[in-house]
């Protein structure tokens, strides 16, 4: 429970942590947009992705395990997806029961394509601090303060509740271990027995959060706080060439992605073979 | 003149009892008062009134010539009466120390380069200057607490209330705290610290116990601990010093009445 790596930043000091937030953010939707670009089966183009995280985690500092630990949290997900494309796809050629041959493709794509998006995304929580992070939306954010978008309390919001995650996740851990101390049963029993179980969970959790949410308001007016108005901020962000060379490699990836998808389509089993 | 005054001060919650009854007192330039009393005393909404977190029913905080019924003055009284809560966690808003102490100072519009002198100070006065790029999360509960206080100083408030700060800390980090106020008082911002623990209050100039929203004994700790009977009724401990010196005695070591402190107790057992 303690190990949820999504979210949580890791401190370094590396090329990838100095880039401007905005231009990370930025550059990692472009990304993403870049995997879901790779049209189905191009396995290379993939290949061409994860390539690009494994560079760029090479040059932020972070380990590897830390990053491959973020897939973790979601692996449920992944295989639930995976068996849905296994079990309920008619088309193509049987291979094994009811499992074809585009079931199979199908599966390995939603398997790749749901990892390396995840990938992407903790690599980005990983070298960018909340406040950074909240930072970098806000400062993507400022065009909408025309229509009255509350911009900065937005902000606010998303790095408070960033900061409190880990606080929380603790939180939840003591909880259970004290309903556990009193006998609760969080194991046995069918799904529905297991939900309901957590509700003891849960409660206490709202209720210690709403207090939480109290103190720090306190807290927060204690030390001044009214809003935006009249604010400055310590943080000054700034456009560098790190950015920039950011910048041009997802553009890179993007055009490779494209390129691939054009000349080097591969749709079927044999076609995979053939190319390995 | 002192620094916070107050004056005749009533607070209550709505139509209930009035948590806090005419309570006054001032504390000057690098005093150090302490208030004690035992849970539902008040003293937490003593405090929340001393910032202007809650407005006074009746009766008024002075800060620095800024007054509670003033509406306008709010933030001019937040910013010379610092506050820092139990919790540590729920008191630190970002996830890197700096950005932390940066909260205060950004929210009063201090320039950019200014912030970041604060930030060196408050770390300096807290003694944690090599955690400036540090995450909260992975410091003790003494060091997280130390934090809160270093974004509270970073506002240059000249009075520091701390609400029951070390409530939540091991002894070590009660060590620590008591280290900074120290230090704090010797650069001259006056400590109010509300708290459960007899050994912190014998260290102030100035000690009031709360009983029902009432001061019940107020004056300094050597005054406010001879009362025993009284202390006792209101449900209140001895300082540790005093209960081995009591203890003592009745042993039949000779041992003068009135030991608070722990320096004293070792005074008299080395004589």
């Amino acid at each position: 429970m303690k190990d949820v790596s999504f979210g949580s930043y890791f401190p370094a000091d590396s090329f990838v942590h100095k880039m401007d937030a905005r231009a990370k953010i930025l550059i990692a939707i472009a990304y993403m947009v870049a995997v879901f670009l790779v049209s189905a089966f191009h396995f290379l183009g993939f290949a061409a992705c994860l390539s690009f995280v494994i560079l760029t985690t090479a040059v932020s500092r972070v380990p590897f395990f830390r990053v491959l630990k973020s897939v973790r949290t979601i692996i449920f997900f992944v295989v639930f997806s995976a068996i849905l494309q296994l079990f309920f796809n008619s088309k193509g050629t049987v291979v094994f029961w009811v499992i074809t041959d585009v079931g199979l493709l199908n599966a390995a794509f939603i398997i790749a394509r749901i990892m390396l998006i995840v990938l992407g995304a903790s690599l980005l929580t990983l070298t960018t601090s909340p406040v950074e992070l909240a930072d970098g939306i806000e400062g993507l954010l400022y065009p909408l303060k025309w229509i009255k978008f509350p911009v900065h309390e937005f902000a606010l919001i998303m790095s408070i509740a960033l900061r409190f995650i880990p606080t929380l996740i603790d939180e939840t851990d003591r909880i259970i271990k004290a309903q556990k101390a009193r006998g609760a049963d969080f194991e046995s029993g069918n799904i529905f027995k297991r939900a309901k179980a957590l509700i003891p969970v849960l409660i206490p959790l709202l209720i210690s959060s709403f207090r939480r949410a109290d103190e720090l308001a306190d807290a927060m007016d204690s030390r001044c706080y009214a809003g935006s108005k009249n604010r400055t901020k310590y943080k000054k962000m700034r456009l560098s060439f790190r950015d920039l060379m950011g910048v041009l490699a997802v553009a890179g990836l993007i055009v490779g992605i494209v390129f691939l998808n054009k000349f080097y389509a591969i749709n079927t089993l044999a076609q995979i073979a053939g190319a390995l | 003149m002192p620094v916070l005054e107050v004056k005749n001060l009533s607070f209550s919650y709505g139509k209930s009892q009035k948590a806090v009854k005419n309570v006054s007192f001032a504390v000057e330039k690098g005093e150090f008062v302490a208030i004690i009393g035992h849970n539902g005393s008040g003293k937490s909404t003593l405090a929340k009134l001393l910032n202007g977190l809650l407005k006074p029913t009746s009766g008024e905080v002075v800060v620095d010539g800024f007054s509670s019924n003033d509406a306008g003055a709010v933030f001019e009284i937040r910013k010379r009466v610092g506050m820092v809560f139990q919790n540590p966690d729920n008191q630190l808003i970002a996830s890197i120390v700096e950005d932390d102490i940066a909260f205060g100072p950004e929210n009063l519009g201090v320039p950019r380069e200014e912030i970041g002198r604060r930030i060196d100070d408050a770390l300096k006065a807290v003694g944690m200057k090599e955690f400036r790029k540090a995450t909260p999360e992975r410091l003790s509960g003494g060091q997280k607490q130390r934090i809160a206080i270093a974004g509270v100083l970073a506002l240059k408030p000249q009075v520091l209330v701390l609400d029951e700060s070390t409530a939540m800390l091991d002894p070590q980090g009660r060590k620590e705290i008591a280290a900074v106020v120290e230090n704090l008082l010797k650069s001259g911002v006056s400590v109010i610290a509300i708290t459960h623990y007899m050994d912190e209050a014998v260290k102030a100039d100035k000690v009031l116990v709360l009983d029902r929203g009432v001061v019940a004994l107020s004056g300094t700790p050597k005054e406010v601990f001879a009362n025993k009977a009284a202390l006792d009724a209101l449900g209140l401990e001895q300082p540790l010093a005093g209960i081995i010196a009591d203890g003592l005695r009745e042993r039949g070591v000779n041992i003068p009445e009135n030991i608070i402190t722990e320096e004293e107790l070792l005074g008299a057992l080395w004589k």
